[in-house]
């Protein structure tokens, strides 16, 4: 399944929007951990702003830079979201609420559960009325999302595929630990054009193959630690630019292979 | 779309256990609504129970997924004779060639909640026998279907709230047109826990009685559980007589509010006009409306203006909400069993629970069940975050 590249999104620890991100990644710059910085945003009208959290914020920030560099429009452009947790601080509070004897619960909080949180806004957000999907598969939500994405764009739509991940707060870190906040986005079209920076092509194959690591030590903790940073390799041979074959970790026993191309 | 062939499915709500004992109850028109006597929840509010999930465990084998949701999962695989068709496709098809694209809401979130009770009192932690990936996490669900079916192709969670377990006929719809699977299991469940029961109830959207969709006192909904699979081949495969197909698939999103629906109903009928185009279909060849009627003031409201701007007002409809309570994640695959039912036996369901429809809503809503040739169905499901999906379910005749 063929995708065009037309713009990236990236926000991790010390991984600051694709420009400054992807030179780290390359290999170009030396890659320096930092904490997670989300870009300011006022994509969404103040009151809806206050309601949301990190991760959704995280999320957000990551679609609209790929946008940016798309010069594609947002609102007419399907979406697909991948999270391992979604809102994790939000689940947090929930469940704290939920343990005391009156079990009150905010109604925002409420709302703010549900996985596809991030979609919901970023729909407000864009105005847009075009199909969405939120998609979680552990570790492998990201891998996840991106053939979802493939197949929606083989089937002739561009699709924006809008990958994050949050730490937990205790306690549940314990039991499922996040490493970082990051989020990345890829705006994919089904047709070359004179914005499309990269071919991508996408195949899932039912058998076991060793992922592709960062040849950075901080990188490869990084990709190991986070789900949506799974995604990393795939970033930085888009940042490298060139030809790249991958293997992205899927579900147990299976792979996705991406080829890259680059576009002239 | 090319129209895929829904070789088998099964279904598990408070109406009861497989789809003879459902369809039964909607010839009834009963409803499995009951008050509230979920765990030691104190709400003024009636629920769908599923009976006996309290006593039963998952398989042996699986033993670290055991929870609410995935035992649900595993009742609702072993009726119908679903787990048993899909063994029959595994063998047609290969293992890697059919995906698991699952839907549901709050996975095992009930373990979490639960757990968050037992925390240690001097570090906060969770219990040691806390299983985080194997019941909360949103993809247990898939994780465990896919262990339990003995399956290796592509596999993922869909969740979309309410429109979760429509919107995977729509991945397994693509994977297998784009060949990256011959056959997939879609579906779903959601199963009761706090959450939701306490979340709804914080918005004041649960009635204190049984709900009533689309009547003029409705006041909130009644929060239901339950499972629903569908085994889908490519219609080349399995046309003859008969045969139930999916046709069509819409999506759509409200970009309107998180908890509220578009006052005039603009993302539902998108999702409609998309599902219609997709099917190759006009209003007009639609026999019957399964509605996502919730029985909340603003989603009827919103729906029927949805349906009364694209429909002319004369195509039957109902909600089977007030016979299953909302099945939240669930709601989509269990009123596709429901609409590939109404196909099959040729009958409407009416709509359990309504007294007198709103005469404010002017669709053509059935409280009587209605015996008459249903050769073509849509079926609306919509969800918090303004996530809309319609599917068209049809039978070659």
């Amino acid at each position: 399944m063929r995708a065009f590249v037309e713009g990236v999104g990236l926000i991790g620890p010390g991984l600051a929007g694709w420009v400054a991100g992807g030179a780290a990644l390359a290999g170009r710059e030396e890659y320096r951990p930092a904490p997670t910085a989300i870009p300011a945003s006022e994509l969404l009208p103040a009151a809806e702003r206050r309601r949301t959290g990190t991760p959704v914020k995280l999320a957000l920030a990551a679609g609209a830079e790929a946008f940016a560099g798309a010069r594609r429009e947002a609102a007419a452009t399907a979406t697909v979201f991948a999270s391992s947790a979604g809102d994790c601080d939000n689940l947090h509070a929930l469940c704290e609420a939920l343990a005391t004897p009156e079990r009150q619960v905010s109604p925002t909080r409420f709302h703010n559960s549900v996985h596809n949180a991030a979609a919901g806004y970023w729909s407000i957000a864009m105005r847009s009325r075009s199909p969405s999907t939120s998609l979680c598969c552990h570790d492998n939500s990201m891998t996840a999302g991106l053939l979802e994405a493939a197949c929606q764009v083989a089937a002739g739509e561009p699709v924006a595929l809008i990958a994050y991940d949050h730490p937990y707060p205790e306690p549940v870190s314990a039991a499922r630990p996040v490493s970082a906040s990051f989020g990345m986005a890829l705006v994919l079209a089904p047709r070359a054009s004179e914005r499309a920076v990269a071919a991508l092509d996408v195949v899932f194959l039912p058998e076991r193959a060793a992922a592709t690591p960062m040849a950075d030590a901080g990188l490869e903790a990084l990709r190991r630690g986070v789900p949506a940073a799974r995604g990393l390799p795939l970033l930085a041979a888009l940042a490298r630019g060139g030809s790249a074959t991958l293997v992205l970790d899927y579900v147990e026993g299976t792979h996705l292979r991406v080829t890259l191309a680059p576009c002239a | 779309m090319q129209p895929l062939a829904i070789s088998r499915y099964s279904i598990v709500n408070c109406l009861g256990a497989g789809s003879q004992a459902v369809f039964d109850a909607l010839c009834e028109k009963r409803s499995g609504l009951a008050p509230c006597d979920f765990a030691d929840v104190k709400l003024d509010t009636w629920i769908g129970r599923v009976e006996g999930l309290e006593s039963t465990r998952v398989r042996p084998d699986l033993n670290a997924y055991d929870c609410r949701n995935n035992r649900l999962a595993q009742l609702g695989l072993e009726l119908d004779g679903f787990a048993a068709a899909v063994t029959a496709a595994r063998a047609r098809h290969g293992a890697a060639r059919i995906g698991v694209f699952m839907g549901t809401s709050t996975s095992g979130i009930l373990e979490t909640e639960l757990a968050y009770r037992r925390r240690d009192p001097r570090s906060g932690a969770l219990p040691p026998d806390f299983r985080y990936t194997e019941t909360h996490n949103t993809y247990s669900l898939a994780d465990f279907v896919r262990r339990y079916l003995q399956l290796q192709g592509p596999a993922f969670v869909v969740s979309a709230a309410c429109s979760s377990t429509a919107k995977v006929f729509g991945n397994a719809a693509r994977m297998i047109a784009l060949d990256v699977c011959d056959a997939a299991v879609v579906g779903g469940v959601d199963s009761l826990c706090f959450t939701t029961l306490c979340g709804f109830h914080s918005l004041e959207l649960t009635s204190r009685a049984p709900c009533r969709p689309f009547d003029a006192e409705r006041d909130g909904i009644s929060i239901g559980e339950g499972a629903g699979f569908a085994l889908l081949e490519r219609a080349g495969d399995r046309n003859g007589e008969g045969a139930l197909l999916l046709l069509g698939i819409g999506e759509s999103s409200d970009a309107y509010h998180m908890s509220t629906p578009h006052p005039e109903g603009l993302g539902a009928k998108l999702a409609m006009q998309r599902a219609l185009e997709s099917a190759g279909l006009a209003p007009v060849d639609i026999d019957y409306i399964n509605l996502h009627g919730t029985a909340s003031r603003t989603n009827d409201a919103s729906e029927d203006r949805a349906v009364t701007s694209l429909f002319d007002g004369t195509t039957p409809c109902s909600s089977t909400k007030g016979a299953t309570g909302h099945l939240l994640g669930a709601a989509g695959i269990t009123e596709a069993v429901i609409s590939a039912l109404a196909i099959e036996h040729d009958l409407m369901p009416g709509s359990a629970n309504t007294r007198n429809v709103d005469k404010e809503l002017k669709s053509h809503y059935l409280l009587a069940n209605r015996e008459a040739h249903v050769d073509r169905v849509l079926s609306n499901s919509f969800g918090f975050g303004g996530s809309n999906c319609s599917l068209v379910l049809g039978a070659v005749r």
